[in-house]
């Protein structure tokens, strides 16, 4: 026997008030926690893939789209630029480094995306198996892609237009499957990767034939004086660019977008743009479970305060038999706080339960959720729980303490 | 075992009650009787260290309760005072051996499964120390409580109105085990009643009349 135990027993002797409460307190907590593990997933997710990438040159248009686009591969292109272009920038003096992007197809709803390998290396890709493409209409699958397709190396597909499933199929013109990438956790576990060229040799001469394609096309050409040396048009989606120096945030975006006919976007500016429009939502999720938070903590303390009345035997026989009244002050508060701290395990566990479960039913695409991951606010959020506790618990701990025995007792 | 010198009470808003100079050595056995009002639960509650006198000393075990802090009284409230209230008010989320256990763990003594055993055995409870309360007959909960007012082995067993609401066979054996357990503790007993079937049983009776100020 010990006071945590009575405290404890107390609490049982009274299973439906406590198990109300309890669940009322982990609600809360589980849903500010899985915000909490949702938004920083998020943000993680959101900055390292942007990372290595200090800016994005496209076709002009929403920055925003521009990045969610060539960056996230989560929303169609603005238009596309000439290679041309792209090569000058490529060269300028403030750059380290570029990867160019070409979009245009899919392979069951996973983007192919033409590229250099360069690309793999932002990502520190590596090859499961095959080796990285050499020729055009040779393709390397993202870890993801492979498994969803079940395509072996060596194998051939068609891919389908347009950036979503279901568009028309490319089916003169296979790719040939000759790399697969081990998984990165990142977003090129979700992309099929190919050199430039195939992009082009798929798209050419098709495009004005078909004016539904022409509209949904991003590479379609813009006027036949992009045309290179092979008479063909060369235009990439984007040019993601490494600064040299970290000097160059001031002066490049401003020279291109001033003086080019393209649009410059930085995706650490547009991730946090993104981020706070989604943050309005998240903010009255975050609301909706401190009210929850709240009315558990009132909840529980008119329990504790009705009880009260009955448990004035108690608290007068505890006295009787050599208790404090701290000590009844105490056991009251710990009951409280037992089920506070009960709730928020509870609480906590359920977040990352309800996490977990989410990313492995691909509620969130594109985005893997696990709950394998703590944030240090769940510790605040503990803290918060303990505290609605010894709040809700406050009053009726001090009425205990003023427990008078010697009336309790006379009465019959 | 206890020993009242000169002690007076008066409840806020109330009558003061005077109490005769009463003492009662080691293993005494006494009754204190009195109609309604004339202050026997106080007395019990000042003997209890439940109460302080307005004016007077109450000594127990040698030891002046009015010269004990609050915790200390606690604390040798605990250790000393058995105190079987009118009611048995048992901790109803508590199996009856944790009714017992609390007693011993309060008074910050050991906690002694056999001793608790032992006390069940000797009121007739061998067997229901797992039962809660609420499983528990009227009369075994009030043996219970007596149980838990000696398991600590105290020098001074209070009972107030222990047969208010018992048969004369059962008003009967709560009295003898009431003094059979207080033998066993090496407690001296003091009953508050005006049951006359309890009166009867007592050689040392202490007469609370009504206060002075109510006389007059």
């Amino acid at each position: 026997m010990n006071i945590v135990r009575l405290s404890l027993k107390q609490l049982a002797a009274r299973p439906l008030h406590t198990a109300l409460n309890a669940i009322l307190l982990a609600l809360g907590i589980a849903t500010i926690a899985m915000l909490m593990l949702f938004n920083a997933q998020m943000q993680d997710k959101l900055m390292r893939t942007a990372e290595g990438i200090d800016l994005v040159v496209g076709a002009k248009g929403s920055p925003l789209q521009l990045i969610l686009s060539t960056v996230y591969h989560a929303d169609i292109p603005p238009g596309n630029i000439p290679k041309r272009e792209a090569d000058k920038l490529a060269k300028h003096p403030l750059v380290e480094s570029t990867v160019p992007l070409a979009l245009g197809d899919n392979l069951l709803g996973y983007r192919i995306v033409g590229t250099t390998p360069a690309y793999i290396d932002l990502y520190g890709g590596k090859l499961a198996s095959g080796k990285l493409w050499s020729v055009s209409m040779e393709a390397v699958l993202g870890a993801n892609v492979a498994k969803k397709s079940q395509l072996q190396l060596g194998q051939e597909f068609a891919s389908s237009h347009g950036l979503a499933a279901g568009g028309h199929l490319h089916d003169d013109n296979k790719y040939q499957v000759v790399g697969i990438l081990a998984p990165t956790g990142t977003i090129i576990d979700d992309l099929v990767l190919t050199d430039l060229q195939s992009v082009w040799d798929l798209h050419e001469g098709q495009e004005s034939t078909n004016p539904v394609y022409q509209q949904a096309n991003p590479l379609a050409p813009a006027k036949p004086a992009d045309d290179e040396e092979d008479g063909k048009p060369r235009e990439i989606t984007a040019l993601l660019i490494k600064y040299k120096t970290p000097l160059a945030v001031l002066a490049l975006p401003r020279q291109i977008n001033a003086n080019t006919n393209m649009q410059a976007a930085s995706p650490a500016l547009e991730s946090a743009r993104l981020l706070h429009i989604v943050g309005f939502g998240l903010d009255a999720f975050r609301a909706f479970a401190l009210i929850l938070i709240v009315s558990a903590g009132l909840s529980l303390f008119v329990a504790l305060y009705t009880t009260l009345k009955e448990r004035r035997y108690d608290l007068a026989v505890m006295r009787l038999l050599g208790s404090t009244r701290l000590r009844l002050f105490s056991a009251v508060l710990l009951e409280g706080v037992l089920l506070a701290v009960g709730s928020a395990a509870l609480g906590l566990l359920a977040g990352h339960l309800v996490t977990e479960w989410a990313g492995r039913s691909g509620l969130t695409p594109g985005l893997t959720l696990t709950g394998h991951y703590w944030v240090p606010e769940e510790g605040w959020l503990a803290l918060l729980a303990l505290g609605v506790g010894i709040l809700a618990s406050l009053l009726p701990a001090i009425q205990a303490y003023r427990t008078d025995i010697g009336t309790v007792l006379s009465e019959r | 075992m206890f020993q009242l010198d000169s002690v007076r009470h008066r409840y806020p808003g109330g009558a003061e009650l005077a109490f005769p100079d009463w003492s009662l050595a080691q293993g005494g056995r006494a009754v204190l009787v009195g109609p309604s009002g004339s202050g026997k639960t106080t007395l019990l509650s000042l003997l209890g260290g439940l109460l302080r006198p307005s004016a007077g000393k109450v000594s127990l075990a040698g030891q002046d309760l009015g010269a004990l802090p609050p915790g200390k009284l606690d604390a040798f409230r605990g250790r000393q005072v058995g105190f079987v209230p009118q009611r048995p008010h048992l901790i109803a989320s508590l199996t009856v051996a944790d009714n017992l256990r609390l007693a011993q763990y309060l008074a910050h003594l050991p906690q002694d499964s056999q001793r608790i055993e032992a006390v069940l055995h000797e009121l007739g409870l061998a067997g229901l120390g797992n039962r809660k309360p609420h499983q528990l007959s009227q009369g075994q909960a009030q043996r219970v409580a007596i149980g838990r007012a000696v398991v600590n082995r105290p020098a001074l067993l209070l009972a107030d109105e222990p047969t208010a609401s018992l048969d004369d066979d059962a008003a009967e054996a709560v009295v003898s085990l009431l003094q059979k357990v207080a033998d066993e503790a090496g407690a001296c007993l003091l009953v508050a009643s005006h049951d006359s079937r309890v009166k009867d049983r007592f050689e040392t009776r202490f007469a609370l009349g009504v206060s002075k100020e109510q006389a007059a």
